[in-house]
């Protein structure tokens, strides 16, 4: 017959090893399929500071201004600063029209430019993202930096152009990740 | 009406009526409650059972229905729903609070989790979602839903609040007249159960130079935070299921990230790609709505943990103490650093403290139920909570937070929060 003593042993034993494997932690998972470089490059829409991943095309503000007319102004307001949408420029802080503490930012004070195009292009207008063409974004991008007094309001807006843009913030900007958590978790131990 | 009970003013633990746990649930006496009190008429002795049945109410005299598919919460709870917010006047962001002094426990109902949303919620069909991993990687892969959930699974509870809970006691120069879910209802807690990423981090494969994800949804703005892998290989999963059930389509349906401790926003719902980046890419709500701007002016970008953070539940705004005697103060603490550690509790404007109990179980970036008896005796009383975490960090007051930053941001708020309760027994928002 079998013996308890023998039982405890046999599932103590068990229960060792299944807590070792855990401990471990080897799961090694594989099935993940191959992802082709046409898949994506069909979804790489993310641009990056350093303007990775901008595309060709291009437009002046003056293009800009109309199609900021006709798809935009609705939200944004005439001026891109009295709208219901956030505003797009003019200074940090502003309440006087809207209180609503979210319309105290403004894109004016975006540390960087080229998050303006990525934004435009993924999500804008709001009611209908996706339907603006490569050209018609940087002439928008080009019509909010004007606004802000960035770039002259002929002047032509493409992907060198757009990288060469600085926005005043971008040195009064810093990772809060980097600079104050030195980048790890948590980083102090816990108190007894 | 007036309540006797065995307890003295010696046993108090702290000025105000704050009174010991333990000698209060020894002494026999009860709790009073801010709701209204039961309306059931009191009971005659009756001879027969004709006569006793007589006084029973209809549902115990009447079949019951059958169960419903998928239930819902009693008809006779209807009062209780989310909070909806119309952020700048407009349908362009639409939130909706969780009633956090309708609820008790740590767990939200997924229906009540409040959420927050910049581009509305998508309808995705699972057979039209797949997950992808690509850039600084090995080797770029893609799974579908149903791999996905085929993978092992790991079940953790954890809070979600947004960055901008408690805003406006920050925006607001005097304290606004609003219920604890219309300040602080940013805050849910929930069962979540899915996938460790680090799993499919290592399946695809990290490059030496990998530092960032950027994680993107698949909603019509394809939301993007950017994620340290350091943080994804600590304890991030992609999340399928909330509360046991398959996560809702405001939660996410299919799938979602889950970041736990950070601000909710990071926690990308209907995730569908993430690019492995030496930098991360500065989305657009990385610029300045989740952006801290500092008392000298600086964009501090990436401050991704929800501090150490305390709320008292109830008795709380707008509520209505009925009568004079012993109540129980309820709240929710959490850190999103890890497990809190303490909770105090004061009566008196906070000149004097004790120690809540907490309730268990108390787990790591996980909501933390605590509670401690209190006896208002008619006057004006002043309640405070301030937490602690497992790693020392506590509260600042208000004026202490107002400091660090420009006046009109206030993602990131959390200083110590109070009611004011009246003489005649309203309670209110209070600055301390």
């Amino acid at each position: 017959m079998y013996k308890l003593t023998n039982y405890i042993a046999a599932t103590g034993l068990l229960l060792m090893f299944s807590l070792a494997v855990v401990a471990k932690d080897n799961i090694n998972t594989q099935s993940g399929e191959t992802l082709s470089q046409a898949e994506i490059d069909q979804w790489s829409i993310t641009i990056y500071p350093d303007g990775r991943n901008l595309p060709g095309g291009k437009g002046t503000a003056v293009e800009g201004e109309k199609l900021y007319q006709a798809n935009c102004l609705m939200c944004h307001g005439p001026s891109g600063e009295r709208g219901v949408a956030p505003r797009l420029t003019g200074e940090l802080g502003y309440q006087e029209y809207n209180p609503h503490p979210l319309l105290a930012l403004t894109v004016g004070a975006w540390p960087y430019q080229t998050t303006i195009f990525d934004y435009i292009r993924r999500a804008m207008p709001h009611q209908s993202p996706k339907t603006l063409s490569d050209s018609e974004v940087y002439a928008l991008t080009a019509y909010i930096l004007n606004l802000n007094g960035l770039i002259k309001k002929d002047e032509m807006l493409d992907r060198e152009k757009l990288k060469k843009v600085e926005m005043p913030f971008k040195n009064k900007s810093y990772i809060a990740w980097d600079v104050d958590e030195k980048g790890k978790i948590n980083g102090k131990e816990p108190k007894q | 009406m007036s309540k006797s009970h065995s307890l003295k003013n010696q046993d108090e633990v702290a000025k105000g009526g704050l009174l010991d746990r333990r000698k209060f649930l020894a002494s026999g006496a009860s709790f009073l409650s801010v709701l209204a009190a039961s309306s059931m008429s009191s009971s005659v002795i009756a001879a027969t059972s004709e006569e006793r049945f007589k006084l029973y109410p209809k549902h115990m005299k009447t079949a019951g229905i059958p169960s419903e598919l998928y239930g819902k919460p009693s008809r006779y709870e209807k009062h209780v729903g989310r909070l909806p917010e119309h952020v700048y006047s407009s349908g362009i962001i639409t939130a909706a609070f969780t009633p956090v002094e309708q609820l008790n426990g740590i767990i939200t109902p997924a229906g009540l989790h409040f959420v927050v949303h910049h581009s509305g919620i998508p309808d995705i069909e699972p057979s039209d979602h797949e997950f992808k991993i690509h850039g600084l990687v090995d080797k770029p892969l893609k799974w579908s839903i149903e791999q996905l959930l085929n993978y092992p699974m790991v079940s953790r509870i954890h809070f979600f609040e947004c960055a901008g809970n408690s805003g406006p006691n920050i925006i607001a120069d005097s304290p606004m007249d609003m219920t604890a879910g219309h300040i602080h209802g940013q805050i849910s807690g929930s069962l979540w159960s899915g996938v460790p990423l680090k799993y499919l981090l290592d399946e695809a494969g990290i490059k030496p130079n990998g530092k960032w994800a950027m994680c993107e949804g698949a909603d019509a703005g394809n939301h993007v935070r950017n994620v340290p892998l350091e943080k994804l290989y600590d304890d991030a999963i992609i999340a399928l299921y909330q509360n046991g059930e398959r996560i809702r389509p405001d939660q996410g349906y299919p799938m979602r990230l889950l970041v736990p401790g950070y601000e909710g926003n990071m926690s990308v719902k209907w995730l569908h790609r993430m690019e492995i980046s030496d930098i991360p890419s500065q989305s657009k709500d990385e610029q300045s709505l989740y952006a801290d701007i500092t008392a000298d002016g600086q964009v501090k970008q990436f401050s991704f943990n929800m501090e150490v953070k305390s709320v008292i539940t109830k008795p709380s705004g707008k509520q209505q103490l009925p009568d004079t005697g012993i109540y129980e103060i309820s709240g929710l603490a959490w850190s999103g650093r890890g497990k809190v550690k303490a909770v105090e509790v004061s009566a008196d404007g906070g000149k004097t403290w004790s120690k809540a109990n907490l309730e268990g179980p108390i787990m790591d970036k996980a909501l933390t139920r605590f509670t401690i008896p209190w006896r208002w005796n008619g006057q004006k009383a002043i309640l405070v909570s301030r937490a602690i975490d497992e790693f020392g960090n506590t509260q600042p007051t208000r004026d202490e937070w107002i400091s660090r930053y420009a006046r009109y941001s206030h993602g990131h708020n959390n200083s110590i929060n109070s009611w004011q309760v009246s003489s005649d027994g309203r309670v209110s928002n209070f600055y301390v």
